[in-house]
């Protein structure tokens, strides 16, 4: 059975529709990439999804044991967070919040989860340190940490490895597989990278005019694919 | 400074001197522990827009002779201060525009209304106090003085109790909303939690120098500590310490306790700043 469903789904802001009849479907373990270009709505779909905006229309289902807020989020990062006074052990731990209901403060286990989810990022040996004083990619293990500490069956990835140098974005790359591969993670990932994409997804999700939805295979031989792939040559912006 | 202490001792001995000490370190204590919240979501003014209305609510008990403002001041400012963080996630009047829309309406009709009933001789007088806070800490009632404390130990209760959700939402609100925190209803407290702060601290400082009671002990804080936790408590021990020294300053030299507490504050900022560049210097 499926984890997710998107039944002729529309999305945007304010009734202003960004994209519409987006229809796709989500298995357990699948390696989801989306794709399209800036401004054609992949973070307002992926807001969408997790619940923060309200669709305009169509249908979001979750199913095989998945409910709402079981899935994990990696957001873009905000300028407010580059600068926030807050030691990583913090930042990892308020990834458990959602569990916590009205209880005031973290149980063990949760701790322990969190300081799992630090060693699992590689980022054990930062827990004491400041989040604004960390490198790009090690904030994004950081936040990724926190994701894997709300959940542990879906991530949605919002493009992860922006503003990345190479060694870095190829290290969260490998992170990310490996929580695909090893412990059956459903990824979701906004990215642009197509090299990437054909190299770690399972699914594509093109959106824009039109919308392309099926296996990495099939989107080699559809139009858009062939044209993103050799328009980009896997470039990033 | 035998004679600065027996100048003290003798005050110590006055009542009123006695409660102004209490409910000012009290007061600025939970003024405090929000300014790290504010600071970061970008809401530095919403003290500053929040006792403006206050002013409003004030000119308004006066106007209708009423005895005890506090209670109609308290709701008046709880209800904008909802209202303002409400519009501050809406998009058709963005969060500052509509502080700033809120604040100053109030504060004129608040003026208009105090120059059009009042019953008062010295208007200036009383329009100048309230907005600055001048004696109005040295003048509060027993009754005033409890309603502080109690106030101030729920503030701090609330803050301790809810510390991890606000840490989360002042995060990363979109990730604690994904991740099945109630959000909504969380800035709906810290919300409330402000309103309740202000006018507490209006007492202290009056309406115009509230911002500095909530901003400067959080921004001083930042400078040196790195941990939110660490960031917090540090700006809780500065802002009852400035708030003593200011007070006691003032009484001694005879000056206007707010805004000697407010440069105290300035100083302390600078102070901490200097420490945080040496530091960078010697590592």
């Amino acid at each position: 059975m499926a984890q997710l469903i998107c039944q002729n789904l529309s999305v945007g802001y304010d009734s202003q529709t960004v994209l519409q009849d987006i229809n796709f479907t989500v298995n357990p373990g699948d390696y989801l990439y989306i794709m399209g270009e800036n401004g054609s709505g992949k973070s307002t779909l992926m807001k969408t999804i997790l619940g923060l905006i309200p669709p305009i229309g169509g249908k979001i289902q979750t199913g095989d044991g998945l409910r709402g807020n079981e899935i994990g989020y990696l957001p873009q990062q905000t300028t407010a967070q580059k600068d926030f006074p807050a030691s990583v052990r913090e930042i990892v731990l308020s990834g458990c919040q959602g569990h916590c209901g009205l209880r005031p403060f973290y149980s063990k286990e949760e701790k322990r989860l969190a300081a799992d989810s630090m060693e699992r990022m590689g980022i054990g040996s930062l827990a004491g340190r400041s989040y604004r004083e960390l490198s790009g990619g090690q904030q994004q293990r950081v936040l990724l940490a926190r994701a894997l500490c709300a959940t542990r069956k879906m991530l949605l990835l919002d493009e992860p490895v922006s503003g990345l140098d190479p060694k870095a974005a190829d290290k969260m790359y490998r992170l990310i597989d490996d929580l695909n591969q090893h412990d059956g993670i459903t990824i979701l990932m906004i990215s642009h990278d197509i090299s990437a994409a054909i190299r770690y997804a399972s699914h594509i999700l093109h959106v824009g005019e039109t919308v392309f939805f099926g296996t990495e295979e099939q989107y080699r031989q559809v139009p858009q694919g062939r044209l993103f792939a050799a328009g980009k040559d896997g470039g990033r912006e | 400074m035998n004679a600065i202490l027996e100048k003290l001792a003798l005050y110590w001995s006055y009542p009123f001197v006695r409660y102004a000490l209490t409910v000012g370190v009290l007061i600025s204590l939970c003024s405090s522990l929000l300014g790290v919240t504010l600071v970061l979501k970008r809401f530095s003014f919403i003290g500053d827009g929040l006792s403006h209305v206050a002013f409003g609510a004030i000119a308004i008990a006066s106007v209708l002779d009423i005895a005890n403002e506090m209670p109609l001041v308290m709701i008046v400012t709880i209800l904008s201060a909802i209202l303002l963080l409400r519009t501050g996630q809406n998009t058709k009047i963005k969060g500052d525009a509509a502080i700033a829309m809120i604040s100053v309406g109030a504060m004129a009709v608040g003026y208009l209304l105090m120059n059009l009933f009042s019953t008062s001789t010295n208007l200036a007088g009383d329009v100048c106090s309230t907005l600055f806070g001048s004696t109005s800490i040295l003048t509060l009632s027993q009754t005033e003085v409890w309603l502080c404390i109690g106030m101030s130990f729920l503030v701090a209760a609330i803050f301790v109790l809810f510390y991890n959700k606000i840490f989360a939402v002042t995060f990363d609100e979109d990730f604690a909303k994904a991740s099945g925190t109630k959000t909504g209803a969380y800035n709906l407290l810290i919300a409330v939690v402000i309103a309740i702060i202000i006018v507490l601290a209006m007492n202290l400082v009056g309406s115009l120098l509230i911002s500095a009671l909530v901003i400067f002990p959080a921004l001083s804080a930042m400078q040196m500590f790195k941990s939110f936790r660490g960031v917090t408590l540090c700006a809780a021990i500065l802002s009852v310490f400035c708030s003593l020294l200011g007070l006691l300053i003032s009484i001694l030299a005879g000056t206007p306790v707010g805004s000697t507490i407010v440069v105290v504050q300035i100083v302390v900022f600078f102070l901490s700043w200097l420490t945080a560049m040496i530091l960078k210097i010697i590592r």
